[in-house]
């Protein structure tokens, strides 16, 4: 198990070091900061973007520049923005609680969903309620996530004028963006379910369970769903890579102050700091939660961890 | 019900994804053939005197037209095009690497196959878009660039994907007695293993074309894709959305079309997959 252990976390060292320096190095090739920073400031000599670059720090060679970042890191330390000079590990604490809370909100709504669906399409297998189901999580997963957002504001806040069109403010606000990623995330998590239900159905303890003449509600909650919990809560876990990156375009159309937004306004002003520190912190959430995943796992199943 | 009552219901609704899939994914490939004869001006005509025409309201313009007068029906057939030509290139670029480098790391393992690995643990930790748009920034929008960063970044799946089966592969009889009367490695490559492993990456290749198509148009319509002048579905979308609140029509026909599209192109799949896979393992 140690060796185990041991292998996973190197592994998910070596892919952070590779992700940053990647990161590092195509963020410096975007353009030059100075530039951005001294636009519209008429006439600008080549001294004074000399001396911008150097108080931003960008002439320093790559690999200093990129090790003061990489040390950074361990410190929670991102640097300042090149806008402001505000410290950028405080504009990604406003913003990445915005980003999981809409992560987790739009789980809540996919998982919500697909397990009463799931479970209800591997019992009538086969029959019209499971290709019924077969196909609308097909549509489901067909739909542009920006233009159900599109969607949304045109019936909610357009025609009916229920619910806020952007912006993060309180319960209300969250409904439409959890909606908007929850049913993306429905679609395929609908097939995850039925698909390990079952497998799970076929085993021999849900026989015992039948034979003992339980309800088949006691079956189904009690014993089946329990016993794919595992499975499921794995899939689940390796979902929430896939959720990060498709919340950003999300962000955008409703205007959620979150990561995403934070990138995209980095991208324009050339923000190398925020925007590595951004790519960064996303990339570690996932690869954390991969390698929290793969341990759990082979935790539980000692096949895993000889593979 | 029987067994065989169950399985023939369930080739009929095998048969109707089938259907439905054609029909939709044909089609769109044969409006976009078309689009050249069917509006000869490209959607590109400008009238403003007819701006924001409703739909299903005037014969010239039957799904409306736009802020600029332009109509709607036209530039959702032009905007094919592009989401069209993003879908298949881009894929049939990243097949061609992915399939050749699980091809080599698989059978021959070592070096290669340490590469592609590692390759494939740093790209699943990257956030597509995050890195679109970075890569974007480098060097630029347009549809070449596009398909160039669709390559990079999807090649990978389809490594892991032949690696897997290559490896599940090549210690079975059929190889090794290719091997053993001397028959040479390239064609053991291209004339034993690829047939055995074609069927997984073709489905992949029909879920990877619209999923692309989506892709694509989240880039554009977050202004990182194609050119806003050439018509395109994402970059339809991001016009419309200002007028959403007085003409609905401009930002929904485009995204039906996407949805659609999509569609059609995932019932394909889905009816590949199971029929490629006569056991049904993978769609009990």
């Amino acid at each position: 198990m140690a060796g185990f252990l041991i292998k996973r976390i190197l592994q998910a060292a070596f892919v952070i070091v590779a992700v940053t320096l990647v990161v590092a190095f195509a963020v410096r090739l975007t353009g030059d900061p100075a530039l951005m920073l001294s636009q519209g400031a008429g006439s600008i000599t080549e001294e004074d973007l000399a001396r911008i670059r150097e108080a931003l720090g960008v002439n320093k060679p790559f690999l200093v520049q990129y090790t003061d970042f990489f040390l950074g890191i361990f410190t929670l330390d991102f640097g300042r923005s090149f806008l402001g000079g505000t410290p950028v590990i405080d504009l990604i604490g406003n913003a990445l609680p915005a980003t999981l809370m809409l992560a987790f909100a739009s789980m809540f709504v996919s998982i919500a969903v697909s397990i009463p669906l799931g479970i209800k399409a591997a019992v009538s297998r086969g029959k019209w309620a499971d290709q019924f189901i077969r196909i609308i999580s097909l549509i489901g997963l067909s739909f542009p996530n920006f233009w159900l957002a599109i969607m949304l504001v045109l019936l909610f806040s357009i025609t009916l004028q229920w619910l806020p069109p952007s912006g993060m403010d309180g319960f209300a606000s969250f409904l439409m963006p959890a909606i908007t990623m929850g049913i993306i995330l429905t679609a395929t998590n609908v097939r995850l379910v039925r698909t390990s239900m079952l497998e799970t159905m076929q085993s021999q303890y849900i026989m015992v369970a039948r034979a003992k003449g339980l309800s088949e509600s006691t079956v189904l909650y009690k014993h089946a769903l329990r016993n794919c919990a595992i499975p499921l809560i794995t899939y689940f876990g390796l979902q929430f890579g896939g959720l990060l990156g498709g919340i950003v375009v999300v962000e955008r159309v409703f205007n959620w102050p979150g990561l995403g937004t934070l990138a995209f306004d980095a991208v324009g002003a050339r923000d190398y700091p925020v925007l590595q520190a951004v790519i960064t912190v996303l990339s570690m959430l996932i690869v954390g939660v991969n390698l929290l995943v793969d341990i759990a796992y082979g935790l539980i199943d000692p096949r895993i961890r000889t593979e | 019900m029987t067994a065989i009552a169950k399985s023939a219901r369930f080739k009929r609704y095998k048969n109707l994804e089938f259907i439905l899939g054609v029909l939709l994914t044909g089609g769109i490939c044969l409006a976009v053939l078309f689009s050249n004869l069917l509006f000869p001006d490209g959607g590109d005509k400008i009238n403003l005197m007819a701006r924001l025409t409703a739909p299903f309201t005037d014969t010239a313009h039957i799904l409306g037209t736009d802020p600029l007068g332009r109509d709607v029906l036209a530039r959702v057939v032009m905007g094919g095009k592009i989401s069209l030509q993003v879908g298949i290139l881009s894929v049939a670029g990243a097949v061609v690497i992915g399939v050749i480098m699980g091809l080599v790391s698989g059978y021959y393992r070592g070096f290669w196959d340490m590469i592609v690995m590692r390759f494939a643990d740093v790209q699943l930790a990257l956030p597509f878009i995050l890195l679109a748009i970075t890569f974007i920034a480098i060097v630029g929008g347009g549809l070449t660039n596009m398909i160039i960063l669709l390559i990079v970044s999807q090649w990978v799946q389809y490594a892991r994907l032949v690696r897997g089966s290559v490896l599940s592969l090549r210690d079975r009889e059929f190889i090794q007695s290719a091997q053993a009367i001397g028959v040479r490695d390239i064609h053991i490559l291209l004339r034993h293993l690829l047939p055995n492993l074609i069927g997984p990456v073709i489905v992949l290749m029909t879920l990877n074309v619209a999923n692309n198509i989506l892709l694509e148009s989240s880039l554009t319509f977050l202004g990182l894709g194609v050119d806003p002048l050439i018509p395109s579905w994402g970059g339809m979308l991001a016009d419309g959305r200002t007028y959403l609140q007085n003409a609905w029509w401009v930002s929904v026909f485009p995204g039906l079309a996407i949805l659609l599209t999509v569609l059609g192109l995932n019932l394909l799949g889905d009816w590949l997959r199971d029929s490629l896979d006569p056991t049904g393992r993978t769609s009990r």
